[in-house]
């Protein structure tokens, strides 16, 4: 992992940007209005993104190697549907946590 | 919520920002125990909480960066699971467009999830509110968020130490993110995205760079607009 004034330089970049994005209309455009075919694919972007982050890290945790772990894929499944059934963050990692916890104690 | 208070706009803010303090302080606190279980200084991890200010594309970066990915795709990776405020920051615009510019400034600074949320609900309540008022009540709305933000960063950061070494911490990052998908798929065209995306992120894993999770979002994007289109088409045919 970069570290130093690399990784300095990594987080004001990912500052910056960020920021860019949150002032481009606000302070730029004013009230002149958008476009609906922009705004229809931004409402996409983050649950595009993170599923496709989050994918990989669950059918080939790299703890085990990259093979396939039931406990994991256990403590995956509870998160996801708490998640989306009660819409409830902490309780979902909770959950998901304790699902881990209890999994790889009984695999030993 | 209908009954009018006399309560100023900028309490009515703080009061609807504080049930977001149980979600706040536990999530920037695990940001600090996987920044510095990741080897990140006290100082960077708080550089992130403070620059950054978004806690899914904080953790974003880190898993990238932790599994060496190329800076350049950890950056625009990150910066795309943060596209989102584009679209807070236009659709803020119409009801604080007017402010001076150095008080835009720095509500664009605090244009995070919480705050986007409650204001566009509050402010189409309260169509009479002048800027001033509407603006009084965003700084409301982060008043008890963006400084426990930090202050539980810090906490995290503090105690990873403490952590004992045994526990799957591998799979810390993966849960926030699974807890964060669920209520994200809010409609159908909501759960194609992530489909699309889950889909060509596993198929593409082999291309070098991860380039395969920029192509996923990209697709996964462009399919979520697209299922929204031909949703509302089905919707207006029925009606």
């Amino acid at each position: 992992m970069i570290d130093g004034p690399a990784l300095w330089l990594f987080i004001a970049a990912l500052g910056l940007g960020t920021y860019a994005l949150r002032f481009v209309f606000l302070g730029l455009v004013g009230s002149r209005p958008l476009p609906a075919w922009l705004l229809r694919h931004l409402r996409y972007t983050a649950v595009a993104v993170l599923p496709g982050l989050v994918a990989p890290l669950v059918v080939w945790p790299a703890a085990t190697g990259g093979t396939l772990d039931a406990p994991r894929m256990a403590a995956a499944l509870v998160t996801l549907g708490l998640g989306y059934t009660t819409r409830n963050v902490i309780l979902a990692i909770a959950c998901g946590a304790l699902t881990l916890f209890a999994g790889l104690a009984l695999m030993g | 919520m209908s009954s009018q208070t006399t309560k100023s706009p900028y309490w009515q803010g703080v009061r609807d920002g504080s049930p977001f303090v149980l979600v706040i302080v536990p999530f920037s606190m695990l940001f600090g125990v996987v920044g510095t279980e990741a080897g990140l200084h006290i100082a960077e991890t708080m550089a992130f909480s403070v620059l950054v200010i978004a806690g899914a594309a904080q953790f974003a970066a880190l898993q990238l960066l932790t599994d060496n990915a190329p800076t350049l795709i950890a950056l625009v990776s990150a910066l795309a699971v943060n596209l989102r405020m584009a679209m807070y920051s236009a659709s803020l615009t119409p009801w604080l467009g007017a402010a001076p510019l150095w008080q835009r400034a720095i509500a664009a600074y605090f244009t995070v999830d919480q705050s986007y949320a409650c204001a566009v609900v509050k402010f189409e309540q309260e169509p009479r509110w002048s800027v001033a008022e509407r603006l009084a009540y965003f700084f409301g709305v982060v008043t008890p968020i963006c400084p426990l933000w930090y202050v539980f960063t810090l906490v995290g950061a503090l105690v990873g130490n403490a952590v004992p070494s045994g526990l799957p911490l591998d799979f810390a990052l993966p849960i926030t993110f699974l807890a964060m998908i669920g209520p994200m798929l809010r409609t159908p065209a909501h759960v194609v995205a992530a489909l699309v995306s889950v889909t060509l992120a596993l198929v593409l894993a082999w291309l070098p760079y991860n380039l395969g999770l920029l192509a996923a979002g990209l697709a996964g994007m462009m399919a979520g607009a697209q299922a929204e289109v031909m949703l509302e088409r089905r919707k207006a045919g029925r009606a």
